[in-house]
């Protein structure tokens, strides 16, 4: 439209490839090449503390496709949580080699390539609903209508456009969680790292947030990395499922979940033989074999 | 006649009512012992006699609580300022936090009768030396209470922060004050009451005449204790003014907080 070249032929190509562009941006986004959302190679983590050094993750190599739904799944202490830290810039590694869309960790938390969710939402109480979702547009100084656009399309995809002046504590557990979402998700990022972000909800309304989760990745087209304790949800959620074992941390095994596609998914397939058949695969995988759970939730 | 027979109507009137009660009684049971008992009015001065004073002189009297209102005030303001900016300072970095406590503790235990003199003849006949000694009494309380508050901050909002690339003042502005800011508040209601008196007892080592204090050791050095009375009260009233105006900040600090919190 910016462009008034006399050539209709060429703006309508140019329309066209704006409208497929969300699709091929899921395969292959920065400009074409096969930058990899996150690669990781032979990393290590060990903190000092006063008790001697904790080996965190050892040797832990990874590439998550871009667009691709990974879950880090593993006991206690396994270093899944860690491990997304240190994909946030929130920690660095000991050794090894991690890039970010091809970036170092650094660049690519300056550049917003992700947006990020923990267990607790980590809403700002004395900001509504609509100010916490515009943060991020806020601190990076988008235009006040841009981000008020924004803000409205946000609430819209999570379905809080009801609640935008509402402050965070008259919201239930989930509706808190739908906001921190959709804060993660205000700078366009083209990863969501999220750190057990229902891990504080019942089951009904984290079988729900699943399924709202997908969908919303399905429109974003955003890589995601989840961390969480529950196999069935790791399972429901995943492209692949990324099993980790404890002291020191380290991947035990990637499982590829053969079920349909993420986006495809929904509630059904809770109760689809294939899923179960995945959950025993995921639990063989953690418990090493032996039925012996190793403090793994298994709901 | 347990409390939970009563309506919270009846409680009202009951919390309302009781400290009242109790006042006037006193007062009866002072104004009986100077009248019936015979205490000598040169000791203890009736309250009829102090309110007939308080009426007498309420011009000088308003006059006085404008000038120690006033330095108490101001001491308050900038006691408070700059509690808020070295407890920022202080919870920036541990080299100035290092520096800056044991001046906080060596502050936090000047008399103010020691060093109301010395500024006296520092600064000469000036308010100056009063709004100092109110401003440092406020800047303890405040910086500890403000110090505290800033250190509450959420690890996840930290976190968040960090993830969103932005300077270390924007941290500070989006997500430390704001958790801080009851602190804060709490800080300044306990550093009201300590300006006020800070204020008052500066005034009873020389320096110009007019404010409360002033009057106060004026008329009790030359037995006028109806006098010396009236004035008490009225200082009595100043420091109430103030320790209720930074309790209602206090709670509208909170209450905008508790909206926000249902």
């Amino acid at each position: 439209m910016t462009d008034p070249t006399p050539n209709g032929e060429s703006s309508a190509s140019g329309a066209k490839a704006a409208e497929t562009r969300p699709r091929a941006e899921r395969g292959s986004p920065a400009g074409g090449t096969n930058t990899a959302a996150v690669d990781a190679a032979h990393v290590d983590k060990v903190f000092a503390t006063s008790s001697g050094e904790v080996h965190a993750l050892s040797d832990v190599s990874l590439t998550v496709a871009p667009g691709e739904f990974v879950s880090l799944i593993g006991p206690s202490g396994c270093g899944k949580s860690t491990l997304m830290r240190l994909i946030a810039d929130l920690d660095s590694p000991s050794t090894g080699e991690l890039s970010v869309f091809g970036k170092t960790p650094d660049r690519a938390r300056r550049d917003q390539d992700y947006g990020i969710a923990f267990q607790k939402a980590g809403l700002l109480p004395w900001r509504t609903v609509a100010d916490n979702v515009g943060l991020p547009l806020q601190l990076h100084k988008a235009p006040a209508s841009q981000r008020k656009a924004r803000v409205a399309e946000l609430l819209e995809m999570v379905g809080l456009s009801d609640f935008s002046g509402h402050y965070p504590d008259q919201l239930s557990g989930g509706m808190q969680q739908r906001v921190a979402i959709a804060r993660a998700l205000a700078e366009k990022p083209r990863m969501l790292l999220m750190d057990e972000p229902f891990g504080a909800l019942d089951e009904m309304t984290r079988e729900r947030m699943q399924t709202e989760l997908l969908r919303i990745c399905a429109e974003t087209g955003a890589a995601v990395v989840f961390v969480t304790h529950s196999i069935p949800e790791a399972v429901y959620l995943s492209d692949r499922v990324v099993v980790m074992s404890p002291r020191p941390g380290r991947i035990a095994e990637v499982i590829d979940m053969e079920l349909a596609d993420s986006s495809q998914r929904s509630d059904a397939l809770r109760e689809d033989s294939s899923y179960f058949d995945m959950i025993t695969a995921v639990r063989e995988s953690l418990h090493g074999g032996s039925s012996a759970s190793r403090g793994v939730e298994t709901r | 006649m347990s409390a939970e027979t009563l309506s919270p109507r009846q409680r009202t009137i009951g919390r309302v009512g009781a400290p009242v009660l109790v006042g006037v009684l006193g007062l009866l049971l002072w104004q009986l012992m100077v009248g019936v008992f015979g205490v000598s009015s040169y000791l203890l001065p009736a309250p009829t006699a102090i309110f007939a004073e308080a009426n007498r002189a309420s011009a000088h009297i308003w006059n006085g609580a404008l000038i120690t209102g006033w330095n108490a005030l101001a001491g308050l303001i900038v006691g408070t300022l700059l509690g808020v900016v070295f407890a920022a300072c202080a919870a920036a970095s541990k080299s100035v936090n290092a520096m800056v406590n044991p001046l906080v503790a060596a502050l936090a235990v000047i008399p103010i009768v020691a060093l109301a003199p010395i500024l006296n003849t520092m600064f000469g006949s000036t308010q100056f030396p009063r709004q100092a000694i109110a401003g440092l009494a406020s800047f303890v309380p405040v910086f500890v209470s403000t110090l505290r508050g800033l250190r509450q901050v959420d690890p996840e909002l930290r976190d968040l922060m960090h993830t969103y690339a932005v300077s270390p003042v924007q941290t500070f502005f989006t997500v430390t004050l704001p958790t801080a800011v009851p602190y804060v508040f709490t800080g300044v209601r306990l550093a009201s009451s300590l300006a006020v008196i800070s204020a008052l007892v500066a005034e009873y080592f020389g320096g110009p005449r007019g404010g409360l204090g002033g009057i106060i050791s004026t008329a009790a050095a030359s037995s006028q204790y109806p006098r010396a009375w009236a004035y008490v009260l009225a200082s009595i009233a100043v420091g109430l003014v103030f320790y209720l105006t930074t309790m209602l900040l206090e709670w509208l600090a909170n209450r905008s907080r508790s909206t926000a919190s249902g």
